[in-house]
């Protein structure tokens, strides 16, 4: 599961770059850019669940 | 796109930006002192010295490479050509400032660099208090100046990609504040909670900071350091005239005291009390907020991105403890990640002039969350699989200024409550 975080972290980054090179500037590369940090969203929060699971179980 | 070139720095500008940087070292006095106050007594001196260790190593790293790596605006960096644009990613100059003029105003980058730096590298600390060891401090600190934070510093600052979009981050919300939130994040996942922090059943118990008078003390040092930092970074990174440093010690001002208040009411509305430690870290969330803006945005707006920082580091610190299992002694997530966040966010639909570079503002805090985050927790946890970063049970135990420097901070204080030994 962290792992999956971090790769959807880092894939909603790689959206952005691409959102930012292709397309051209107005409401495709915004809409893109915001879908992008709804990706990083996901994955913040399957990192954090991720840190959750092992924590309560060493306790 | 359009290479970012270098302000023409006037004398006047120039000297008083040097003056501003000079300052800085008063925010770090101000964070380490919050760190150690908000830590226990048993880990006061250990605390102290980390801070002092850090800025020491992340001196050295930066002198010897994160210098190079960061650049400045005009100075040569290597350049991807992309769909027909040049995206300037990283800078070329030599290792260990060989070929940097020290004798004029056009080293006053890297000098600010040098100061932010370390001033990332304590924040950090705050996270990983009263459990990491003095030694993987400063190895963890030898990866954030020598690649994370000097990357970031030289897309937002350095003339890199992000300054090309137009990304505005004229103290260094983002590329101080949210790289070492994101550090003290990725640390406190790595080490985990405090020994007795969390019950069998995951409920976080209550281990308050050893004195109150630190970190309020923390709190003034914070501001005079601040006032330095964003009125630097503004001169410097935003071109802006040394007039304007009226305006942004205005905003930097309004913006920390209308946190701590927006604090102290929350906080009396729900828990009948004003919290001093809360109220402390809502201060230095507003200092950390309104650096993003500091330069653009009006007074009235600076007000705003301080209400909206300390009801954000109330509600983050009690989600991220409750909720999420994150043992951060001293906020460092929530006053630093968080609180820089929004202020980045902020700084593009709050900026007085022109309708904002928001666009960029959103790419910037995806790159932050999309890249350094996984850059940074990468980095520590390799560092941790190598040497591990926490300390020993019996450290924790003893307390570390015992078991790593061999004194206590407080020779005569006496223990009446021995936390560790509660359950």
């Amino acid at each position: 599961m962290k792992l999956t975080g971090f790769l959807l972290l880092a894939g909603g980054w790689i959206i952005v770059l691409a959102a930012m090179v292709l397309l051209p500037s107005g409401a495709s590369q915004i809409s893109f850019v915001l879908l992008a940090l709804g990706v990083e969203a996901l994955g913040l929060t399957l990192v954090f669940r991720a840190h959750l699971i092992p924590g309560r179980e060493r306790r | 796109m359009t290479p970012v070139r270098a302000p023409a720095l006037s004398e006047t500008s120039a000297a008083l930006s040097l003056l501003f940087i000079l300052l800085i070292p008063c925010a770090a006095a101000g964070l380490a002192l919050i760190n150690a106050g908000l830590g226990r007594f048993r880990n006061a001196a250990h605390s102290m010295l980390s801070a002092l260790g850090v800025i020491a190593t992340a001196a050295l790293v930066y002198f010897a490479i994160g210098a190079a790596w960061q650049g400045s605006a005009g100075q040569p960096a290597f350049a991807l050509h992309v769909a027909g644009q040049d995206w300037n990613w990283i800078g070329a100059g030599r290792f260990f400032l060989r070929g940097l003029e020290l004798g004029g105003w056009s080293s006053l980058p890297m000098l600010f660099g040098l100061m932010g730096v370390g001033l990332a590298a304590i924040i950090p600390l705050g996270g990983g208090a009263d459990r990491w060891r003095l030694g993987a401090c400063f190895a963890s600190t030898v990866l954030l100046a020598g690649w994370t934070f000097p990357l970031f510093a030289h897309w937002a600052w350095g003339g890199g990609w992000l300054a090309q979009l137009g990304f505005v981050d004229s103290g260094g919300a983002g590329v101080i504040q949210v790289v070492g939130g994101l550090t003290a994040l990725s640390i406190t996942w790595i080490l985990g909670p405090r020994r007795g922090k969390f019950s069998s059943e995951g409920m976080p118990s209550a281990l308050p900071g050893h004195n109150a008078v630190l970190v309020l003390l923390g709190c003034f040092l914070a501001w005079l350091g601040w006032l330095g930092l964003d009125g630097a970074g503004a001169i410097l990174f935003t071109g802006v005239e040394a007039s304007r440093a009226v305006l942004i010690a205005v905003n930097t001002t309004l913006s920390a005291g209308s946190a701590a208040l927006s604090v102290a009411a929350i906080t009396r509305a729900r828990f009948g009390k004003t919290d001093a430690s809360l109220c402390a870290n809502g201060w230095v969330a507003g200092l950390v907020a309104v650096s993003a803006g500091c330069a653009v945005v009006r007074p009235a707006a600076a007000v705003i991105i301080g209400l909206v920082a300390g009801a954000l580091v109330v509600y983050s610190v009690e989600w991220l403890e409750l909720h999420l299992a994150v043992d951060d002694p001293g906020g460092s997530v929530s006053v630093h990640a968080v609180a820089g966040l929004w202020g980045l966010l902020a700084a593009g639909p709050l900026a007085a002039v022109g309708p904002g570079p928001w666009l960029a503002q959103l790419v910037g805090i995806a790159t932050l969350l999309g890249c350094i985050l996984p850059l940074t927790y990468g980095l520590n946890w390799l560092l941790n699989r190598v040497s591990p970063q926490r300390v020993a049970v019996e450290g924790e135990r003893q307390g570390l200024d015992l078991y790593e420097l061999g004194a206590g901070a407080y020779p005569d204080f006496m223990t009446h409550n021995e936390d560790f030994w509660q359950r």
